[in-house]
């Protein structure tokens, strides 16, 4: 006698060969644009933490190795007296030439911002060849250190190693040092203000008074404020106090 | 969509786990290295220069 042979229901893992109903479908739809969504989500916050973080992460390490490939020297410890302390000179300092476009020329060492690497400070201003890529930006056709006139510097905020990032710590008579390959210039803050992005003045070779022919030598520092915003400019003025060549030693400001 | 992508890892569990992290770890390393420089200059709040654009 032969038995007739049972029908089985199918295999679980035949089920998803049936036709999909209408309504499932618009759940596979709804499913996948909702992750889509998500994905997207995930993916721009994801972009913050690059412009927060990742950009200094490398800009801080890129920056770091321009100033090592300046290949400036270590500044001799002098014999006997002189521990090794720069003696200030008030006379006429050296003025170096502007570089061409990206060049780096100096580096700027801030003492309030302690902990803060030494930055590269490179001629221009644009952030795709220089904000961005090696830090502190001149403005070209602004003076030299040490030139009469407003040696005028621009840094990022935040993101790209964000070189003006404690701009606000900065008070009057602090000192800023800048250096090239064989002088030292030493400014003093001696004011700050919040101002419009616009407001080229802060700039003029005469802080705030365009078209007169300036008569110090006079350093001014812009950034973005409030902090995470471009929506002003945080400016810092700042006068020379002493230059030093760098073969009689270090600033006092920078041992202190 | 990521339901088919788990369903056609291979391996047991903790194996899938480990390529999931993989992957995702390759597509934020990939953005962070090609498609976020990419796209940076294009987003609104970095046009901060006067004069330009």
């Amino acid at each position: 006698m032969s038995t007739p042979p049972v029908a089985l229901p199918p295999p679980a893992h035949a089920r998803s060969t049936r036709t999909p109903t209408g309504s499932s479908i618009v759940y596979g739809v709804v499913g996948v644009v909702g992750e889509l969504l998500i994905t997207i989500g995930v993916l721009l916050l994801g972009f913050l933490v690059w412009q927060l973080w990742w950009t200094d992460v490398e800009g801080n390490a890129v920056q770091a190795e321009i100033v090592r490939e300046l290949g400036f020297e270590t500044p001799a410890v002098a014999e006997a007296a002189d521990d090794g302390v720069a003696e200030p000179r008030r006379d006429e300092p050296p003025v170096i030439d502007e570089p061409p476009h990206a060049t780096t020329f100096a580096t700027l060492q801030v003492p309030r911002w302690a902990g803060e690497q030494e930055r590269p400070i490179s001629q221009g201003t644009d952030r795709p060849t220089v904000l961005d890529v090696l830090g502190i930006g001149h403005y070209e056709g602004t003076a030299m250190p040490g030139g009469v006139g407003n040696f005028a510097l621009a840094g990022h905020r935040v993101t790209f190693g964000k070189p003006f990032n404690r701009i606000e710590e900065l008070q009057v008579g602090d000192p800023l040092v800048v250096r090239t390959v064989d002088t030292w210039y030493v400014y003093r803050v001696t004011s700050m203000e919040v101002v419009m992005p616009a407001d080229v003045r802060v700039i003029a070779p005469a802080p705030n008074q365009p078209g007169v022919e300036p008569t110090e030598r006079v350093i001014t520092l812009t950034t973005c404020h409030p902090m995470f915003s471009a929506r002003e400019r945080y400016v810092v003025h700042g006068v020379l106090d002493y230059w030093a060549p760098v073969a009689d030693g270090t600033p006092a400001e920078l041992l202190g | 969509m990521y339901g088919w992508l788990w369903r056609h890892l291979p391996g047991p569990v903790p194996v899938r786990v480990i390529l999931a992290a993989v992957l995702v770890a390759a597509v934020l390393a990939a953005c962070f290295l090609w498609v976020y420089p990419a796209i940076a200059p294009f987003m609104p709040f970095n046009e901060t220069t006067v004069g330009e654009g």
